[in-house]
């Protein structure tokens, strides 16, 4: 049997978990081959390729900061930083959802990360949605408890030989991981000291929505 | 017994059809290896089976291995393992090439795998609806399916006991992170037994026809870890998202749009944490059972976890 290159083969990069104040250090990029249309991956600081993310949060801004066209730019905030996202024409469901979500709300995005250098000479890093829900706070804070659990997955391999984007990460990064081991602590901690319910956080009462079991009654 | 007694007995083992060696001789070989040469004992091992395949002018999947595993059908994951299943064979297929002496289905509990026999092996034929013991069969992959291929090496022993064939069913959890494209109010070819789904009211096979509304959702969830492909059928969709068939002709009929319909499913999914259950049909896994996963979260595994490294 022979095999094929068929687009079926061709797997889907995973969505990476990664708090805002990880993902917000990260700027290194790379491709892992020399084809021009190759996935660019951004190199997590605790050692990891991230060509997708997945993240929960609450929209606290939007702003249309396009010129000729709709281009929105949204601060999205977790338990330890903000996430910048960026939708044009190219992105029009996420544009669509940014146009008309209305701030604060507790919001899923999934997306490709970017990066830019700002004039200063710095690596800037931000997200090109390709969805943008607006979700409950029990999702958010289901969010916050995998992505804790996926960060210190990925801390405890980071001494591993074998791990090439560990290696990788110390290189570009340096190898003190522990302030995000100790913002994944901040971030769950966090949790316990909301109500059972995962209602609201910080004061945020006015996006707490109920836990939606069912979301079309 | 020694080790090296062990390694020699399986070595002997494995030659007995090919070559008339004694255990003894085996161990001879491979004590000079290790104690005058100090060469490691898997090293030692597989230098005295290369030599004895030279002497016999075999290949080295032509031999069997010591210790293939017994698994079950759907525990199967990785290619090249050899490995011992007790399967009932569900189904016969037409082999499509002369070098293949049988091609079909076999079940145990887990599940179903494909499996291919081939002329060259001069096997036994093994007959739909009979319990199997196979030992040595090889596992093989292509384009992430699984299946085992029977070899020279593999004995075949009829049991009595009946098996009860599973549905390869698979729980998986993550967030719902796509909604692709096919999703949602769809047509399929009215033909007798075509089910097709039509492209711009065309059907693949049967060509332009008049086609009937279906409902279904082709979404990807993924736990940040593995990726993995679902479908929820009409029925499903139904549960899932609350709209119901005839609701979704009403929404597109409204907007003189089918896509109104994805849209509408995507804000009500996208984003959500799912726990699906179900068969594997391929790369799909098929939603007979789900719920969305709404907490509350409990960080405290995850703390003790964190404090612990």
């Amino acid at each position: 049997m022979s095999q094929s290159d068929s687009s079926q083969s061709i797997s889907r990069e995973v969505s990476r978990r990664v708090f805002a104040d990880e993902f917000n250090t990260a700027s290194y990029t790379f491709k892992e081959s020399d084809d021009e249309r190759a996935p660019v991956y951004l190199l997590l600081p605790t050692g990891e390729q991230a060509n997708r993310v997945f993240f929960v949060g609450t929209l606290t801004e939007k702003e249309d900061v396009g010129e000729d066209s709709e281009w929105w730019r949204g601060r999205i905030v977790d338990p330890t930083g903000t996430f910048f996202v960026y939708a044009g024409q190219y992105q029009p469901e996420a544009a669509s959802a940014l146009r008309e979500l209305e701030p604060p709300a507790y919001v899923a995005v999934v997306g490709k990360p970017r990066t830019y250098e700002t004039d200063e000479g710095e690596i800037n890093v931000s997200i090109r949605p390709e969805s943008i829900t607006e979700v409950s706070a029990a999702t958010r804070d289901q969010w916050v408890v995998e992505t804790a659990e996926r960060t210190i997955d990925r801390i405890s391999r980071f001494d591993d030989e074998a791990n090439e984007y560990a290696r990788m990460a110390k290189e570009q990064y340096g190898d003190d991981v522990s302030a995000y081991k100790q913002t994944a602590i901040t971030a769950l901690e966090s949790l316990e000291s909301t109500d059972e319910l995962g209602g609201p956080v910080d004061g945020d009462a006015e996006t707490a929505e109920p836990v939606d079991t069912n979301p079309k009654p | 017994m020694t080790d090296l007694r062990t390694h020699a007995a399986e070595i002997t083992a494995q030659f007995s059809d090919h070559l008339d060696i004694t255990e003894d001789e085996v161990e001879t070989k491979l004590q000079q290896l290790v104690s005058e040469y100090k060469v490691p004992i898997d090293e030692a091992r597989r230098s005295v089976t290369n030599s004895y395949l030279s002497d016999a002018g075999i290949e080295r999947d032509e031999i069997s291995r010591g210790g293939s595993e017994r698994v079950q059908v759907n525990d199967i994951d990785a290619d090249e393992q050899w490995v011992d299943l007790t399967v009932k064979l569900v189904d016969l297929w037409e082999p499509r090439s002369d070098s293949i002496s049988q091609v079909g289905l076999l079940g145990d509990e887990s599940g179903t795998i494909k499996f291919v026999s081939f002329a060259t092996s001069e096997l036994d034929e093994l007959e739909e609806g009979t319990n199997y013991e196979l030992s040595n069969v090889v596992t093989d992959e292509y384009q992430g399916r699984y299946s085992v291929k029977l070899n020279r090496t593999t004995t075949i022993t009829e049991i009595d006991d009946e098996i009860e064939v599973g549905d390869n069913a698979e729980t998986i959890e993550g967030a719902l992170v796509d909604v692709q494209s096919g999703s949602g109010l769809i047509k399929r070819c009215p033909k007798e037994g075509c089910t097709r789904v039509l492209q711009n009211g065309r059907c693949a096979e049967h060509g332009e026809v008049d086609g009937e509304f279906d409902l279904r959702i082709k979404a990807v969830i993924d736990d940040g870890a593995d990726v993995h492909d679902v479908i929820f059928n009409r029925e499903a969709t139904e549960e899932l998202t609350g709209i119901e068939l005839e609701e979704a002709k009403q929404l597109a009929m409204d907007a003189l749009d089918t896509t109104v319909v994805a849209d509408e499913i995507r804000t009500d999914i996208l984003g959500r944490y799912y726990s699906v259950t179900g068969p594997t049909l391929g790369r799909y896994v098929l939603a007979n059972e789900f719920s969305e996963l709404t907490g509350p979260a409990d960080p405290e595994a995850v703390l003790i976890k964190a404090r612990s490294i």
